[in-house]
């Protein structure tokens, strides 16, 4: 039987699409981090000096910190003064004012990864913000959504125009000093997304933002900010990709969703890093906090995230369920293959009276990589009559991957109710026959077989990005039969 | 159309086919009887060209073509089915995706148009009449939870949706009850056709009461021992396996153990 297992192993080599260079000119920050980094970076940012203060602030306490060593991944010790913690592709003074002005470089290079940035055209019922190495080089779409009352723009830009809402609510879910890699961001972050939905305002489009890594030796940094203010409902998609290279490279981004009274965020991430080669060399660490308050009653958050590249990932995306009935969702499928490590999960933080969580992780594991699931639920004293449910399924491709499985659960509430569930199988050779003898080619019968298993989580993302990342598991299978 | 000769198999080092020879011509139904052990389901998963076995000697034809040299799935579309013992679950792909994928494969090896999802639920609901399945199998996952008679139901529905020249079917009778039999008979009845065989491998002769053998082979320590027709499957059933000289494994086992 082991020659199957060999064969399923070929199947899975892939070649990365996306890992192109684009050809062009940058403003590069010398490696290295102290506090002139930073007030150079704040200053070709152009900010107020209330946010210098609050990176310096973040910087100071990111010091004294230790980087987390719980996780079930092994990597070289990162050295933070080797890493340029500001790249940008040069451009006049000013932000470009329209697509025309934007370097038809950076288009092509979006052309390139499926992601059009001229509106009307394939994905015309999506705003993209796209963000290239440090800083945001285009956002579609912003008319017609100003004309709802919506801010989408760039944090940069936020900062600049909308500093009292930024100011209420950047740090307020992910403080400073959440986690080493939380404070890094918050010291250096670059650029990223800001989006602002007024009361009673059901946002007309999805709204995504596309990051890609280009330059060398970069780290990237990005800060999300999403607040949906009372009654309010969002849905919003997030894409990365990043050339392919030796060396390693460092993305730590922070992403904050704030949920007011009855609104609703649904948060779908479609993660495709450089995941290195197939002998572990280069790739992306992807050391990523996303949380999300419930602050208001009736409120819900979901995550639905599809993990297929990065070297390492250690990323939990969260709901604090803090108002009453609030609603938190995590729905994950996250693919290792190769040398790839990935420690995911949620955290579901039950406050408020009967919130409700649910939580479903698919984790497939191929070649020698290591998938692990890392979840907490947690209920608070005042969490009468929440409820959890979680399901934990495992895929082993081949027999020389790991699967595990770290749930935590910790209650002060003895009305919360937990339910887990969770089973490890395999690509077994009877299914591989199975699917062959019926005139099935061995790729197609692999990709058909792992979306089987994700059904339950593809089928919570927005219909475009279904079909993509269906697609893109197709593609991260997809291999050299001999 | 399937020539086999000399057949020798063997799976992580054991033989278990030890030299069968059996010619079978478009248009006929053979049975392949034999005791537990003998080397039945060997025989069927060798001829659909399952890996984990293999082959130390011999060769196997398909209307000339040596099926030796092609994979698991060229042999399946060049019309080679197998109707499983132990269908395998999928869980998630749904039996439509699944059999709009399998016709479709085939139907692209023989360069034909694909079927779209409407033209293909129309024909899927249509053969999913004549073995008398709830059209609502076809929404479920690839076997999960299906009892064993719907398995095999599934397994004939297969056969009639990709219309092989060679259905292999293996103790297709196993775990049936009466009218379960019946209806996977009735499938398999009319599957029969003038360009295509039939090779049934079973343990019990009742299987073949419902679907008339022309030959019946009698397989016994890996080589087919005797072979006849019709009668000689009736005589089996009247005198056993000891009447040929043949232990059935189990009862070896059994006797050995007492």
């Amino acid at each position: 039987m082991a020659t199957t297992d060999q064969e399923v192993n070929e199947l899975i080599k892939r070649e990365y699409e996306h890992g192109f260079v684009t050809d062009i000119e940058s403003d590069t920050f010398e490696p290295g981090l102290n506090e002139d980094v930073i007030a150079r970076l704040s200053g070709i940012k152009k900010e107020p000096e209330w946010m210098l203060a609050w990176r310096l602030k973040a910087y100071r306490r990111w010091q004294e910190m230790d980087e987390p060593n719980w996780a079930h991944v092994g990597y070289p010790k990162i050295d933070y003064n080797s890493i340029s913690y500001y790249s940008a592709p040069k451009r006049k003074e000013d932000m470009p004012q329209s697509l025309d002005e934007v370097d038809p470089e950076l288009l092509k290079t979006y052309e390139k990864l499926g992601i059009p940035l001229h509106e009307r055209e394939k994905l015309a019922g999506v705003a993209v913000d796209a963000v290239f190495d440090s800083v945001s080089v285009a956002t579609t779409f912003k008319e017609p959504l100003a004309k709802a009352g919506v801010i989408f723009c760039s944090i940069s830009e936020a900062i600049r125009d909308y500093p009292e809402l930024v100011q209420k609510y950047l740090g307020s879910v992910v403080p400073h000093g959440d986690n080493f890699f939380a404070g890094l961001n918050s010291a250096v972050f670059s650029d990223g997304t800001f989006v602002y939905v007024p009361k009673g305002v059901r946002c007309p489009m999805e709204l995504s933002t596309y990051f890609r890594i280009n330059a060398a030796n970069t780290g990237q940094f990005e800060r999300t900010l999403i607040i949906a203010d009372e009654g309010s409902y969002v849905s919003y998609l997030e894409g990365c990709t990043a050339p392919m290279r030796d060396e390693n490279q460092l993305h730590a981004a922070v992403v904050e969703l704030v949920a007011l009274d009855d609104a609703q965020i649904k948060y779908s991430t479609v993660q495709n890093w450089y995941p290195g080669d197939e002998n572990g060399k280069g790739g992306i660490f992807n050391f990523v906090t996303k949380r999300g308050a419930c602050i208001g009653k009736n409120s819900k958050i979901s995550w639905t995230q599809v993990e297929t590249g990065s070297a390492v990932t250690w990323k939990y995306p969260s709901c604090v369920l803090r108002g009453d009935n609030s609603v938190g969702e995590f729905y994950s499928v996250a693919l290792t293959h190769n040398h790839q490590q990935a420690d995911t999960g949620t955290k579901m933080i039950h406050l408020g009276k009967n919130t409700s969580s649910t939580i479903i992780s698919k984790g497939i594991s191929a070649g020698k990589s290591s998938n692990a699931y890392r979840g907490l639920v947690k209920f608070g004293p005042g969490a009468e009559g929440a409820r959890n449910f979680t399901q934990c399924d495992s895929l082993l491709i081949g027999d020389r991957c790991g699967a595990h499985t770290f749930p935590y659960i910790e209650s002060k509430n003895k009305s919360a109710i937990v339910e887990h569930e969770a089973t490890t199988s395999k690509v077994s050779d009877e299914q591989m026959f199975l699917c062959r003898q019926r005139g099935i080619d061995p790729e197609q019968a692999v990709s058909m077989i792992v979306n089987g298993f994700c059904k339950e989580v593809f089928k919570e993302l927005p219909m475009e990005f279904a079909v993509e990342a269906g697609k893109l598991l197709e593609v991260s299978l997809e291999g050299s039969v001999g | 159309m399937l020539s086999i000769k000399n057949l020798h198999a063997s799976v992580e080092g054991k033989e278990i086919l030890k030299g069968i020879n059996l010619e079978i011509k478009a248009g006929e139904v053979h049975a392949i009887m034999g005791p537990n052990g003998s080397g039945k389901s060997t025989l069927s998963q060798v001829l659909a060209g399952n890996e984990a076995f293999e082959i130390t000697e011999g060769e196997i034809t398909l209307n000339g073509e040596n099926l030796l040299e092609l994979e698991t799935e060229e042999r399946a579309r060049e019309g080679i089915f197998l109707a499983f013992q132990y269908p395998v679950e999928i869980p998630g792909v749904s039996n439509l995706q699944f059999l709009r994928t399998a016709v479709n494969a085939m139907r692209h090896h023989k360069g034909e148009a694909e079927m779209n999802a409407a033209e293909f639920m129309k024909l899927a609901k249509e053969v999913s009449k004549q073995v008398d399945l709830d059209p609502a199998f076809l929404k479920r996952g690839v076997n999960e939870g299906f009892s064993g008679g719907e398995k095999k139901r599934n397994e004939i529905m297969q056969a009639l949706l990709l219309q092989p020249k060679l259905a292999i079917l293996d103790e297709t009778d196993s775990g049936l009850d009466i009218d379960a039999l019946q209806v996977v008979s009735n499938g398999v009845n009319a599957l029969r056709a003038e360009d295509r065989a039939i090779l049934m491998v079973t343990h019990y002769q009742r299987l073949l009461n419902h679907i008339v053998p022309d030959h019946v082979h009698v397989l016994a320590g890996g080589k087919i021992v005797k072979s006849g027709g019709r009668e000689l499957a009736l005589e089996l059933e009247e005198r056993g396996y000891g009447w040929l000289g043949i232990k059935d494994e189990e009862e070896a086992a059994a006797n050995s153990a007492n």
